[in-house]
């Protein structure tokens, strides 16, 4: 047999795996689960749709091949512990947080730390079954996530995740993280979280998202993020993607503004195997205000994709787009930054800069910026830029006596220090900082 | 302290430095001067270590030992310090954590432990004083939005705190006021004694009217042509380079 047949038959062999395996598992749900319907229409748009393939624009530079090959778990019904002392790190354990915690998918009641006052911080298995909680899902569960067939795979597996609704007027008093983690039970473990989160009007929320391996074995993520920002509601969401060389993680997020809302999203994105980042923003009301920023440090054969769009349906809004990268050794990285301006949404101005640095001569990046304007009075612009080391900004550093790594090192800092400045929370602040100066192998002595 | 003896370097394979001769002992100070293109700027990095020129030929002894083939930050280490013409900026790094950093990698270099967050502190305000810099000064990031008198008062702040042992300052003057070059020149007179050398670089005899120089040498395409006391300042101040430049035919 051709290589390529037997790729394919591998691959083939996944995803009828996976169509095998939900029909098992549409037998254990609720005969009243509302999303029952929901569910097997996902389904049908993955059998037809399957998994993107490098043929689609949008997968240009990104091949999931390799990873499809992996013959992955798909359920998990165990219960695995992990201990405290283990996982501390992965924690923002300096200040106090609420924690909504799955380790191998599954909810781990003795790490979280949810609530029920005033707001809902819990679970989207119990959001599915309760009936309390169903108004909420049917009017929003699966509503701007595309239907494409990553996502809808996403959607028919639908079990587990977070579930987070603030009402309105509610300041969440301390910082949420989202946590998942793998433990490696199977040899190779597919995952498919799937968040649902509701800032109503005038409501703030600051999220923490992270994913995280506890083994050298295999773990593919397939998450998936609604996140509804009401009228003038705030929502700050930082994404650390930090996971061992074997992880990789599909991240689909998807964000609903309407009027006056302030949405910002900073994705951290060091570390794992394949990472691809599709988020996307939806801006319906007028003078919304949407932030994407991303610091990407890369080595290896580490791979980052990040796709965004930017969907301005409304007059008087604003966007603003900051992607610096960094990447050494085989490391490749992908910037797709799409902005499309409906002819309706005037007055909107939207920016989008994206710089890196290529350290080593097989380093690559990839950078698409995509303007798809029909409204004739905004004002779009985007930046990209591709370089080294400044040698004169180096130079001046070591003649001050600071070895090589370390001013390369504080050159990092300076150069990705527009997206690090608008970190809200210190504590995150000085952790990503201290990721940065690991990552680079340099200690500073000092906190920036 | 300092001993560069026919000292040939450049750029790609072209020398821009044709046989340097220069002696400098503790408690000295030297002006160079010259005209725009005679080499001024490469004799500075290539005594600080910049890694695109290239030595040819010759030598550069510090301390009687060759540093041709040590890094610009074994340099540093070893007491050579150069106050750059146009210093970098460094967005998200403070002054104050800067010359933290620079302090602590020389003194981990030296075997010698972090120095004392107290003492840190006292030196930083007792330098920061001497310059009149302010407080605020110190907690912007380096460089960044500086204006040309600010970048070259941070460069001094920089020689005062690390206290090297030969201190090459280029062009120290440019983009500077009357009321900064007096400041900064205190400093610099200041920090001047007995142990250290100073190697001025400069365009312009003014600034030796602040900071007066033991000796003053005249580079003119690569190589020094003319030496004497700080009366030569004065001369080609009066005259220019061009009466030199007769000479030497």
């Amino acid at each position: 047999m051709k290589p390529e047949t037997l790729n394919k038959k591998l691959i083939m062999s996944f995803k009828d795996k996976l169509l095998t395996s939900y029909i098992a598992l549409e037998d254990y749900l609720e005969f009243d689960s509302p999303i029952h319907d929901v569910r097997n229409k996902a389904i049908k748009i993955f059998e037809e749709k399957g998994f993107p393939t490098k043929k689609e624009e949008a997968w240009k530079y990104t091949s999931l091949n390799k990873l499809l090959k992996q013959d992955y778990s798909i359920i998990s019904n165990k219960e695995n512990n992990v201990e405290w002392k283990k996982v501390r790190p992965y924690f923002l354990h300096e200040i106090d947080t609420y924690k909504i915690v799955f380790i191998d998918g599954v909810y781990s009641s003795f790490l979280s730390e949810t609530t029920h006052d005033d707001v809902d911080v819990c679970l989207m298995s119990a959001a599915l079954t309760k009936s309390k909680f169903k108004p909420v899902i049917e009017t929003y569960f699966n509503k701007i996530a595309k239907k494409d067939g990553i996502t809808s795979l996403n959607t028919a597996f639908t079990k587990d995740g977070a579930y987070i609704n603030i009402p309105a007027h509610k300041e969440v008093q301390k910082p949420i993280e989202i946590i998942n983690f793998s433990t490696g039970s199977e040899a190779a473990m597919f995952l498919q979280p799937r968040n649902l989160i509701v800032v109503g009007e005038n409501a703030h929320v600051q999220i923490i998202e992270r994913h995280q391996s506890l083994s050298e074995n295999k773990v593919l993520t397939n998450s998936v993020t609604e996140i509804f920002a009401e009228k003038r509601a705030y929502v700050d969401y930082y994404k650390i993607q930090n996971d061992t060389d074997t992880s990789s993680l599909i991240d689909n997020t998807y964000i609903s503004q309407e009027h006056q809302s302030i949405c910002h999203v900073h994705t951290f994105a060091f570390g794992g195997d394949l990472v691809r980042n599709n988020l996307n923003f939806y801006q319906k009301g007028e003078r919304c205000d949407s932030t994407l920023k991303g610091v990407t440090i890369l080595e290896g054969n580490q791979h980052v994709d990040h796709n965004t769009l930017v969907h301005h349906t409304a007059p008087n809004c604003e966007s603003h787009q900051d992607y610096k990268g960094i990447f050494a050794e085989s490391s490749t990285g992908v910037f797709n930054g799409k902005i499309l301006v409906d002819k309706i949404a005037q007055k909107i101005d939207a920016f989008q800069q994206n710089n890196n640095i290529l350290i080593d001569d097989k380093a690559t990046i990839n950078a698409k910026p995509q303007l798809e304007i029909f409204a004739d009075d905004v004002k779009c612009s985007h930046g990209c830029t591709i370089g080294q080391f400044d040698e004169d900004a180096l130079f001046y550093l070591r003649s001050r006596g600071i070895g090589v790594k370390e001013s390369q090192a504080l050159l990092m800092y300076a150069f990705a220090n527009t997206v690090l400045e608008s970190v809200k929370i210190p504590e995150l602040k000085m952790r990503i900082n201290k990721l940065i100066a690991n990552k680079i192998g340099v200690s500073l002595g000092f906190e920036l | 302290m300092l001993e560069i003896k026919n000292l040939y370097a450049g750029l790609d394979g072209k020398d821009i430095l044709q046989g340097i001769d220069l002696k400098v002992n503790a408690g000295e100070v030297h002006a160079i001067m010259g005209p725009n293109g005679s080499g001024k700027s490469t004799l500075a990095s290539v005594i600080a270590g910049k890694d695109e020129y290239e030595v040819t030929q010759g030598e550069i002894l510090f301390e009687n030992n060759s540093i041709v083939d040590l890094d610009p930050e074994e340099r540093a280490h070893k007491g050579v310090f150069l106050s750059f013409q146009y210093p970098v900026e460094i967005p998200g790094v403070s002054v104050t954590n800067f010359i933290k950093t620079a302090i602590n990698e020389t003194r981990k270099a030296q075997k010698l432990g972090d120095m004392p967050a107290a003492e840190m502190l006292k030196l930083i305000k007792e330098k920061a004083d001497m310059l009149e810099i302010d407080r605020k000064f110190l907690s912007r990031s380096l460089n960044e939005g500086f204006s040309g008198g600010e970048k070259k008062r941070n460069e001094i702040f920089q020689l005062a705190m690390l206290n090297p042992k030969l201190a090459i300052l280029d062009e120290t003057d440019s983009g500077l006021d009357i009321d900064a070059l007096k400041v900064v020149s205190n400093g610099v007179n200041k920090i001047r004694n007995k142990d250290n050398a100073i190697v001025l670089i400069t365009h312009y005899q003014r600034l030796l009217d602040h900071i007066v120089p033991d000796f003053v040498h005249v580079l003119m395409n690569g190589r020094i042509v003319k030496s004497g006391t700080k009366e030569l300042a004065y001369e080609l101040e009066e005259k220019g380079y061009d009466w030199i430049k007769e000479e030497l035919v």
